[in-house]
């Protein structure tokens, strides 16, 4: 327990300070972690507690990512784009997981991945709103507190308290009589029901979370990079999210940031092998999820509990040789 | 009306080029549960391969055509198996499709990086075109519905006249039972993967002089077989041509008489009708294994 609390604070101090260690590319590296942290977690929500399998995520991020683009370039404030991108993900969220309540694991998965596709259509072709394959270009940093986040420095400091709130905010709700349902209808449905869980609200309820939260992280990709197009919503960014929730660790809170951390930063660490860095960054996920399929936490753990096994080992050995 | 004809004979090719990939796709699935997310950029390798045959080793067409079958049936049939699935399959359906979806990354990575990053041009069966009642059809397209049609027959042959292909079925039903009765089901599942191999490379020779061999290829292609594999069942292997041929006369037949920029759309709202009102798929019978 106490040696977890070293590893956050060690977390957070590297977390502060490695963008003045950075350049501009790193800290954009490093905000764009933030962002997609906060998507993963929403998808570790509906996948990795409430098993709910969907293949939409990156739409959301879409989605907010447009309402924020499309309101601060018409005059709006970023904190309206907060409250009405996360809403309007929340309720599109909420429909996406009605098919959810009639279809399970594979086919819902495929749902999903339509829904995707579908939104990523609109985005392309819906070109009196988002302007279509041209993207929407200019978005404006916002004033926070009335300081100017124009630097990629605060606007970082920005993205990791935002991440930070969605972090406590899903701590919470984990923790909350609503998590303890959600993990209830992945472990099992129909025991669930049996005991007077609202099978049905939570499933929905799921999605729509986790939806939102997926809405937060658009709102602040867009700024982050003030310019947008329907290509990184599409299919790919979705898989992604899927691969970092995984790869990190489903259903492990602090999954999603690992996941994350893998799938935004390590591509970048693999550059030095040129063409083939998306080629290693695939065989690196293969093998990962073939030797640790509970992902990276997942690994941690089962190293953390050899050591305390050792450790609990070590000292009945003393007691022993105390006693004798 | 000779419009709509041509129409549908295109549609009714792309069709069972969709349906040649659907059914690997829906064998692969009922054997191993393997949700193969590369299926497409299979689809797209293949060609490659014959194009390297050609450039590199020199081989004439027919020849590049015997080598890209037997590289593809090692690489995508044996170690596709031996190293992707084999290793994750046990730990369930989530990893796996994990794993597929970074191959289908690693694939296209590796065929931009060591091939080429832009289109190529592919060798075509026939070139011809054949005026029928006002229509003009394309002989290449009756090539590819003839060439699917002798390919679906004799893999529904083989799946039901033969020892191993029931052998196969019963792997698919209940691998359990079947292991009792004496199939070697690591054997069976074994040839799903070749006869998936041997299909996606029939798709790849088809598809590839219409559309040109790129790198990202498979991610339409794949896509449309998902389609068309769900609409039809995805336990059912006719199903999955009923599946194929629907998606491919509605792409044509869509973006000629309603809209080309949702072109793409229609299959997907097919897809998400089917799956609430039947999703078992047109053919399929309700799954009986929890899955």
């Amino acid at each position: 327990m106490k040696l977890r609390w070293v590893f956050a604070a060690i977390a957070a101090a590297a977390l502060i300070a490695a963008p003045f260690a950075l350049k501009t590319y790193g800290v954009y590296l490093l905000s764009m972690w933030a962002v997609m942290s906060i998507a993963a977690v929403g998808l570790n929500l509906t996948l990795g507690y409430a098993g709910q399998i969907s293949l939409a995520q990156g739409a959301f991020v879409g989605i907010g990512a447009y309402t924020a683009a499309i309101l601060t370039t018409h005059g709006w404030p970023l904190p309206v784009a907060f409250v009405l991108g996360p809403l309007l993900c929340f309720v599109v969220g909420w429909l996406l997981g009605y098919p959810a309540l009639r279809v399970q694991h594979h086919y819902l998965a495929f749902v999903t991945l339509a829904f995707s596709t579908l939104v990523f259509l609109i985005l392309r072709n819906e070109e009196w709103l988002t302007r279509g394959i041209y993207g929407i270009s200019g978005i404006p940093r916002p004033n926070v507190l009335g300081f100017a986040m124009k630097d990629p420095r605060p606007f970082y400091f920005f993205c990791l308290a935002t991440t930070l709130v969605v972090a406590l905010f899903a701590w919470w709700i984990v923790r909350s009589p609503w998590g303890r349902a959600f993990m209830a209808l992945r472990e099992n449905p129909v025991r669930a029901a049996s005991l007077g869980v609202d099978t049905r609200r939570y499933t929905l309820m799921a999605f729509a979370i986790g939806s939102a939260l997926g809405g937060i992280a658009g709102v602040l990709y867009a700024p982050l990079v003030q310019f947008i197009d329907p290509s990184p919503f599409a299919l790919g960014l979705s898989l992604n999210l899927l691969l970092m929730v995984i790869a990190g660790g489903s259903g492990y809170f602090l999954g999603p940031f690992v996941g994350a951390f893998v799938s935004v930063l390590l591509p970048e660490w693999l550059r030095f092998t040129e063409g083939l860095y998306l080629m290693s960054y695939a065989v690196f996920v293969m093998v990962l999820v073939a030797f640790c399929p509970t992902g990276l936490i997942g690994v941690g753990e089962r190293i953390a509990a050899a050591f305390a096994r050792r450790r609990a080992g070590a000292a009945t050995a003393a007691q022993d040789a105390v006693a004798r | 009306m000779a419009d709509l004809l041509q129409l549908i004979v295109a549609g009714i090719a792309t069709g069972a080029i969709y349906a040649l990939v659907a059914v690997g796709f829906v064998l692969v699935w009922q054997t191993s549960q393997t949700i193969n997310f590369a299926q497409g950029e299979f689809v797209m390798l293949p060609a490659f391969f014959m194009l390297a045959a050609m450039k590199f080793g020199g081989a004439s067409f027919p020849v590049a055509i015997v080598i890209g079958f037997l590289l593809s049936l090692i690489v995508l049939g044996v170690l596709f198996k031996r190293l992707v699935v084999d290793p994750v399959l046990r730990h369930g359906v989530l990893p796996l499709v994990i794993s597929t979806i970074a191959l289908a990354l690693f694939l296209k990575e590796a065929v931009k990086e060591f091939y080429a990053a832009e289109a190529q041009p592919f060798p075509a069966l026939a070139n011809s075109n054949i005026t029928l009642g006002g229509a003009v059809i394309s002989v290449q397209n009756l090539v590819i519905i003839g060439v699917a049609v002798v390919a679906v027959v004799a893999l529904q042959w083989f799946l039901g006249g033969t020892r191993t292909g029931r052998a196969m079925q019963a792997t698919a039903q209940n691998p359990m039972l079947a292991r009792v009765l004496g199939v070697r089901v690591n054997r069976m599942i074994l040839y799903t993967f070749l006869i998936n191999a041997a299909l996606v490379t029939l798709a790849s020779l088809l598809v590839s002089p219409i559309y040109l061999a790129k790198f990202t290829n498979g991610e339409t292609l794949g896509l449309a077989a998902f389609i068309a594999a769900i609409v039809g069942g995805f336990n059912q292997v006719r199903g999955a041509i009923l599946g194929g041929i629907l998606v491919g006369v509605l792409d044509n037949v869509v973006a000629a008489y309603l809209s080309a920029p949702y072109r793409a759309a229609i299959p997907l709202f097919l897809l998400i009708a089917v799956i609430l009102v039947r999703p078992q798929g047109l053919l399929g019978r309700a799954e009986e294994r929890t899955v």
